[in-house]
């Protein structure tokens, strides 16, 4: 797969299928996500760099549900001021949403758009999944598209990713 | 192609939103439909709060302390602004989830169940996870597609799945959930202490002015001090006791929810493993714990088709179509089973009603 860069991949390649990275709740209700390398991404990416991102994207999310001095301090603070505070105060865990979106976006430059793969941000999808999208190359005639193909999504023609119906 | 700037108004995400909230000030404000109950528990607040004010306040500021009413002003205003709070912000609503990921979520279903021969149920959808050593099982929920996270639960009032919900509460005319639980908490707290301190007052105003112009003129001079004495006397009991209820619930790490499945209770049940087994800890947690902002981006701007901003497009589409978690609403609802009915039936059907107040609301 040749590299691209963002845009090109979103002009030129087609979509062909999406992986779904599910919550890992053997901690609890924190949000977390499955280290497990799903099958789909066997031939385009390493397993390395996979987890890599995971385990970090779960690191973020620890420091951002930290229960702490410091937390506790914003808790008491914002309940002081009738939580008129929130008006004009970031939360910690906002702060550190802004530092995941970095980073995603950071990876998908460096990693996952030269492999055809781009990530989307948990929080665009409640929190519920990491979803992969796998784009296949439109210029490449004929090459497999890596995984199950029962989940093409629907669709998946013309050089934009449509997410929706 | 020229682009004619069409001036469409901007269409937001909450527009689209599935589920049976209610949204106000262009998506800043969500609430469930109904909200009768909530405008009476403001007018009850409201109301008798400025009776207070306006009678009994002059005479105990006068012969007592003018501190009184400084205090009373204070837990009105705290009890108004977590109300509002409660009422007006996301209590964790988990988006549904999009065509892809639910096609996927299907797909892994049939595969784990294998084959069902003609004419026998498919198992329930049911997925076992082990939390601190305890197995905790997730429902599938049929309207969201998607596996509930632990501690969430449907609510069928508002149609949507919550975190960590506690109950739908028609006072506050939303529900309870993960992100204004320590809202409401602090409300009927305040709320509590705010009865408890007007009809204290009361008291000692009758019993003061009895004292010099007897009992009868005290009553026919402030005609109010008996409607806020016969309001505060049916709030104590219910606000109070719910407030008791409520620290136990937070004490255990507990919800509603919870509590009244008796998910923790009863032999061969597990213990509840989400608390820390400190009373501390678990207040700490649940009052002073971190926020998750709200994922349901209601002020976002609905993008087309085409991915692009609506007036880069010369003609916007009809019916735009949105990138937000959208499912139709024509899909079957899951059978609803009695576990799922039984907490939203429970309206905190405690009797007497409150005092409210109808100021400004404000975001989230």
């Amino acid at each position: 797969f040749q590299g691209h860069n963002l845009q090109e991949l979103r002009r030129s390649a087609s979509l062909a299928t999406k992986v779904f990275i599910q919550r890992d709740y053997s901690e609890g209700t924190m949000c977390q996500f499955q280290t497990k390398f799903p099958p789909e991404l066997d031939s385009r990416i390493e397993r390395q760099l996979f987890e890599e991102t995971v385990k970090n994207l779960n690191n973020y999310y620890v420091e951002a549900e930290k229960i702490g001095g410091s937390s506790y301090l914003e808790g008491c603070l914002a309940c002081a001021t009738a939580y008129f505070i929130f008006l004009c105060m970031e939360t910690h865990y906002e702060k550190v949403l802004k530092k995941i979106s970095k980073y995603i976006q950071e990876q998908n430059e460096k990693i996952y758009a030269p492999r055809g793969l781009l990530i989307t941000d948990p929080v665009e999808r409640g929190m519920r999944v990491i979803e992969i999208s796998i784009y296949e190359d439109r210029c490449s005639s004929g090459s497999s598209s890596s995984g199950s193909s029962s989940t093409t999504s629907s669709g998946g023609g013309g050089g934009v990713a449509n997410r929706g119906r | 192609m020229s682009v004619m700037m069409v001036r469409k108004k901007v269409m937001r995400k909450w527009e689209k939103l599935p589920g049976k909230n209610s949204f106000c000030c262009d998506g800043r404000i969500m609430m469930a439909r109904q909200k009768g109950i909530f405008y009476l528990t403001l007018i009850l607040i409201l109301g008798t709060c400025s009776l207070f004010f306006a009678f009994e306040c002059r005479y105990l500021a006068a012969h007592l302390s003018p501190a009184i009413p400084v205090f009373a002003v204070v837990l009105f205003l705290f009890a108004l602004a977590t109300l509002l709070r409660t009422s007006f912000s996301d209590p964790g609503v988990i988006p549904r989830a999009l065509p892809d990921e639910a096609a996927f979520i299907e797909m892994e279903i049939e595969a784990a169940n294998g084959n069902v021969p003609q004419g026998q149920r498919p198992p329930p959808r049911i997925k076992n996870v082990q939390i601190n050593n305890q197995i905790v099982k997730l429902k599938y929920c049929y309207t969201c597609k998607i596996f509930r996270p632990p501690r969430a639960s449907h609510c069928s009032i508002c149609d949507n799945c919550v975190e960590r919900f506690d109950h739908h509460c028609p006072w506050v005319g939303n529900c309870v959930g993960k992100r204004n639980y320590r809202y409401f908490y602090l409300f009927i707290l305040s709320l509590s202490l705010l009865t408890i301190y007007i009809f204290t007052f009361n008291i000692v105003y009758i019993s003061l002015n009895s004292v010099k112009v007897g009992f009868l003129n005290t009553l026919k001079e402030t005609p109010g001090t008996v409607l806020e004495v016969f309001i505060c006397f049916f709030t104590l009991w219910s606000v109070v006791g719910l407030t008791g209820f409520h620290t136990f619930l937070v004490s255990m790490n507990q919800t509603t929810n919870e509590d009244i499945k008796g998910s923790w209770t009863g032999k061969n049940r597990i213990q509840n493993p989400y608390s820390h087994g400190n009373f501390v800890k678990n207040c700490c947690e649940v009052l002073c714990g971190p926020v998750q902002p709200s994922v349901l981006d209601r002020r976002g701007i609905v993008q087309d088709q085409n991915g692009l901003a609506p007036l880069e497009n010369s003609t916007p589409p009809p019916g735009a179509v949105t990138t937000s978690p959208l499912i139709s609403r024509e899909l079957p609802k899951e059978p609803v089973t009695p576990q799922d009915v039984r907490p939203e039936a429970l309206e905190m059907s405690t009797s007497a009603p409150k005092k409210s107040e109808g100021s400004r609301g404000k975001e989230k």
